[in-house]
């Protein structure tokens, strides 16, 4: 039986994990897919926002505001890949200047620290490249970009570490709720708890509606990233917005990731299906257009890939926390959209106090491992190099030419807490196969090397979800 | 420790590099290998085709490789294999790393690049649709199948008609898969005629030109592919769309020189080929580092790569010998129907009997007349029957006819002769 | 009459070749002519594949026909090869099956291979 079960294991679940593993509490995390971070924590655009963008007195603009206030520590501690770096709205005309001003006032409100209206000067000496079309914009220093994924790893490993459980392959399919107590059916076996914590994303609303919870059905809104070499990373120095006149729409953004890559996006398009990752063309090719109005020097020669990002909405326009009216003791950590990923570490904390005040015992614990580090060969300096090859000779061996990734660092990560089962789980962990070649040449030996660690054949190996195998069987057996 | 000449890679370039400068007076070369064998990409290279010129023998790419494999093995060449180079310095140092031999920093006289090139992924071309699995592109789905032993697919839909995707669709019909269709955007094929013929036609295995996928869809694992007839503007035309179910795609869509050691070390790159920038004796714009193969620009024939390969090996030992080459210099730049020359400078006083200057054409051409011409003036001639885009070409330009030019640059270009005529 | 395309050299002749007497039109030399009458008549391949190994780095390695057998037998030929195992140490040149359909042809290895710890 379990105190606290967390239904979903992206940014949300993973920072409600991290935190309740302080206290003496038997937690279960139940993820449904093969990798935690699997949903739109995989496939955003890593911006911690400054928070002008969040109607003033909502729960996103205080934990907006709180949560990206915690996240530099969070990240130095638990080894993320964070950058700070000023954020700038940019306008084109004087409907778009109107707008700059509305978020302004939103930003004061809010608390934006820094926060002013920029000249065009200003921008463009900032920012050469912008176009020189801007007429004004909107300044605020304190944004930032994070490594998504790795933020929710290092959540949800250093949580697991704490003692929580993280079940991977296990969906939930029904829940009910018998004498206080709730049994979750999964795909992997039947879980028993006093108290469940929804925080299953795109999902969250039927998972809702398995205790009975009515009251935010979600549609799903998209949008579609380009990535570009790093090579067309100096082009900006800022995260560059432009001003967007649909609601529920930041703008499109274009901007560095903590990789070095240059990003742009996204585009705003609703979808039916929330696991429906498909790019399509023609909308591309608008994007590009709209991207080009912004920064109007970008090379799309050097585009490395494209990638969909999805979200839900509801009626409801802010965040949905705080324990279901329709169901005591579920706790609702519902409608992310953005800002979630910037308001994870403080909306986690909430949760700990929403579920104190729907009785839960909690009481810390005397140890709590609260640091992490990875070793990340090609940041390490020469003598440091030197060691680590003497110490474990596989750090000697580079798999990964383009992102100079190791061995090592490849089965150093199958072997941490959370265990990558994929080709791209391992790519989200190490940056192998991040790079120009996109796994082209290291996608083979990092294959082999994950069967020989996980002590499988390389045709149980996944490229990334359950299902999406790689090979057929090997050759010379045709006729088999 | 210090070498005369250290080679970045032991494919074809750096073996032949490693000839080469042993021949020219170098006392110790190095050779700096990735993999735990040499051969480079020869290695999964398992068809025929290699070593007609070189050889006057029809070769696979293990037996072309294993003959330099085997004459470098008498030669003063020192082989660090399972060793990555990561950085190389302006002043000729090379670090690498290896899980033997631990993080090193080497000092050379002078220093080859034969880095090789990698395969243009699906994102880079931007191919709209789904993320199943079951994209590759051809080269990696050929080390699966060559070198560990595994197939990728049973029902296969190829994207370029380029040699890498011809060889493929027949290496998987012959491992017992159905390869469903090859396409190709442009209105000719890239690959050699003899590969048309053995690859597709001996198969039956239809070839889509003017043809490109417009969508791949796919849950988990690629279901289908939908391909479109492309405009003159290799623009989709809507209407055309021919659906396929398959459960592999093959990409065979370009080489890029793999230049990140190179842009690293701030060695100029020319945008055109995607390699360096580099003089009549493959010196790039840092004295005493070299470049050849497909680093330098990315060739067909791997008998012209060994060719290069070792003109580069005996240049890196002269100047590993105290050889310091200078002097006017000529540009060489592309004119009409010419794209990507190498060398891109000539040091005329260091230009012995004549220079080899290879290029692409951008067109197809039955009677062309390529021409070097030195502001107006047309220095000379070269008449070709037969050029086309997939097929490197090579003029030698004599030495006197170097002499006559009068302005610090020549441009070469292209003319069909009918239009000559005309 | 058959049409074929003549590959010995890049000029990719256009070829007309009588498959009763042998006559070939269209050629633009000798050689030419002999690639389209048995193209024709008598068309052959050389075959080039891979064959289990035990004992060396990689499990497979590069086969090919040490001469041309008849185009018809190409796909039975490499389904052969699904029933050969070699063991490290190879040399480039030995046979790894011998006489195909009683050609006279063999599958030699092409890459020498050593035994791996």
């Amino acid at each position: 039986m379990y105190d606290v079960l967390i239904v979903g294991c992206g940014i949300i679940g993973a920072a409600a994990a991290y935190e309740l593993s302080r206290y003496n509490l038997k937690i279960g995390i139940l993820e449904k897919y093969n990798d935690v971070a699997n949903g739109a924590t995989k496939a955003n655009n890593a911006i911690l926002h400054a928070g002008y963008d969040c109607v003033p007195g909502t729960l996103e603009a205080k934990t907006n505001l709180e949560g990206i206030r915690l996240a530099k520590t969070l990240c130095e501690k638990l080894d993320v890949e964070y950058r700070q770096l000023p954020a700038m709205v940019v306008a084109f005309n004087e409907r778009q200047m109107e707008k700059i001003n509305v978020l302004y006032k939103q930003g004061i409100k809010n608390g934006v620290p820094g926060i002013r209206i920029i000249s065009r000067e200003e921008i463009l000496e900032r920012e050469p490249n912008v176009s020189p079309k801007v007429i004004g914009g909107l300044f605020a220093p304190n944004a930032a970009i994070v490594n998504p994924w790795e933020y929710a790893i290092a959540l949800s490993e250093t949580a697991v570490r704490n003692g929580a459980e993280l079940y991977l392959s296990t969906e939930v399919t029904a829940i009910s709720k018998e004498d206080d107590v709730f049994k979750v059916i999964t795909t992997n076996g039947e879980f028993l708890a006093k108290y469940i914590v929804n925080a299953a994303g795109n999902f969250s609303d039927r998972i809702h509606e398995m205790v009975g919870g009515k009251g935010f059905h979600h549609t799903y809104y998209a949008g579609e990233y380009y990535v570009f070499d790093k090579n067309q990373c100096r082009l900006v120095n800022s995260l560059i917005f432009s001003c967007s006149e649909e609601s529920g729409f930041k703008g499109t953004t274009i901007f560095p990731s903590v990789h070095g890559n240059l990003l742009a996006g996204p585009n705003f398009y609703q979808v039916q299906d929330p696991e429906d990752l498909a790019t399509d063309g023609q909308r591309l090719a608008e994007l590009k257009k709209n991207i080009l109005e912004v920064v109007p020097c970008i090379d799309f020669r050097e585009t490395i890939r494209e990638f969909a990002g999805i979200r839900p909405s509801t009626n409801i326009d802010d965040f949905i926390v705080g324990e279901s009216p329709y169901c005591p003791k579920f706790i609702n950590l519902a409608g992310m959209k953005s800002p979630g990923l910037s308001a994870a570490p403080a909306l986690a904390k909430i949760c700990v106090d929403v579920l104190r005040d729907a009785g839960l015992t909690l009481d810390l614990k005397d140890e709590f491992i609260d640091t992490r580090k990875r070793i990340i060969f090609r940041e390490l300096d020469e003598q440091s190099k030197i060691e680590l090859v003497k110490k474990n000779p596989l750090y000697g061996r580079v798999i990964c030419r383009c992102e100079t990734v190791t061995e090592g660092e490849i089965v150093e990560a199958i072997h941490r807490p959370i265990v990558p089962r994929s080709i791209d789980a391992i790519k989200r962990r190490c940056n192998a196969g991040m790079g120009r070649c996109q796994g082209g040449f290291c996608g083979p030996a990092i294959h082999m090397i994950l069967a020989r660690e996980l002590g499988v054949s390389p045709l149980d190996i996944v490229m990334d979800e359950d299902g999406t195998y790689i090979l057929t069987g090997p050759t010379k057996e045709v006729a088999r | 420790m210090k070498y005369d000449v250290i080679i970045i890679g032991g494919g074809p370039a750096g073996l032949a590099a490693a000839c080469g400068a042993c021949e020219n007076g170098a006392k110790s070369v190095l050779i700096i290998e990735r993999a735990k064998e040499l051969g480079g990409i020869l290695n999964q290279c398992i068809h025929n085709g290699f070593g007609l010129q070189y050889f006057k023998e029809e070769l696979t790419g293990p037996e072309y490789a294993e003959r330099f494999i085997n004459l470098v093995k008498d030669l003063p060449v020192q082989i660090s294999l399972d060793t990555m180079a990561l950085e190389i310095t302006r002043d000729r140092k090379v670090k690498c790393v290896s899980s033997t031999g631990g993080y090193q920093e080497l000092e050379a006289g002078a220093i080859v690049l034969c880095m090789g090139c990698r395969e243009r992924a699906r994102g880079a071309i931007s191919i709209p649709g789904d993320r199943p699995s079951g994209i590759f592109t051809a080269g990696t789905a050929q080390r699966y199948v060559n070198t560990e032993g595994y197939m990728v697919g049973k029902r296969i839909v190829i994207l370029g008609s380029g040699d890498i995707g011809l060889i493929m669709a027949r290496r998987m019909t012959l491992e017992g898969a159905k390869v469903l269709a090859c396409v190709e955007i442009m209105p000719y094929s890239n690959g050699l005629t003899r590969n048309i013929v053995q690859c597709l036609q001996d198969f039956d295995i239809p070839l889509y030109l003017s043809h490109t996928i417009t969508k791949i869809i796919g849950r988990t694992r690629v279901e289908k592919v939908i391909v479109s007839r492309v405009d003159e503007s290799k623009k989709p035309i809507p209407g055309t769309e021919i659906e396929f179910e398959c459960d592999t795609v093959l990409l065979s869509v370009g080489l890029i020189p793999e230049n990140e050691l190179t842009r690293a070390a701030e060695i100029e790159i020319d945008p055109a080929t995607g390699g360096a920038v580099v003089y009549e004796n493959l010196e790039t714009s840092v004295p005493g580092i070299f470049a050849a193969g497909n680093v330098l620009h990315v060739h067909d024939l791997v008998d012209y790569v060994t060719e290069e390969g070792k003109r580069a090996g005996a240049a890196a030992a002269k100047y590993a010998l105290g050889e310091h080459r200078s002097g006017k210099v000529l540009k060489v730049e592309s004119g009409s129907g010419v794209v990507g020359p190498v060398p891109q400078l000539i040091r005329l006083e260091n230009v012995a009997k004549s220079q080899d200057i290879f290029f692409r054409v951008r067109n197809i051409y039955q009677q062309a007349n390529i021409r070097v011409l030195d502001g107006d003036n047309v220095l000379c001639t070269f008449k070709r029957n037969h050029m086309i885009p997939s097929e490197m070409e090579r003029i030698r330009v004599p030495r006197t006819i170097l002499n006559q030019a009068v302005s610090d640059r020549l441009v070469l270009s292209v003319e069909s002769r009918e239009e000559e005529q005309a | 009459m058959k049409q074929v395309v003549c590959i010995i050299c890049p000029k990719g002749c256009r070829l007309s070749v009588n498959e009763n007497t042998g006559e070939v039109l269209g050629h633009g030399c000798n050689r030419g002519e002999e690639y389209g009458k048995n193209e024709v008549i008598n068309p052959t391949r050389v075959i080039t594949s891979t064959v289990k190994i035990a004992g060396a780095a990689y499990p497979r390695c590069p086969v090919k026909t040490n001469g041309a057998i008849p185009k018809e037998l190409v796909l039975k030929a490499v389904r052969l090869l699904d029933d050969v195992e070699l063991h490290a140490p190879v040399t480039l040149g030995d046979i790894a099956l011998k006489d195909i359909f009683g050609t006279g042809v063999d599958f030699v290895v092409t890459r020498s291979m050593e035994r791996a710890e």
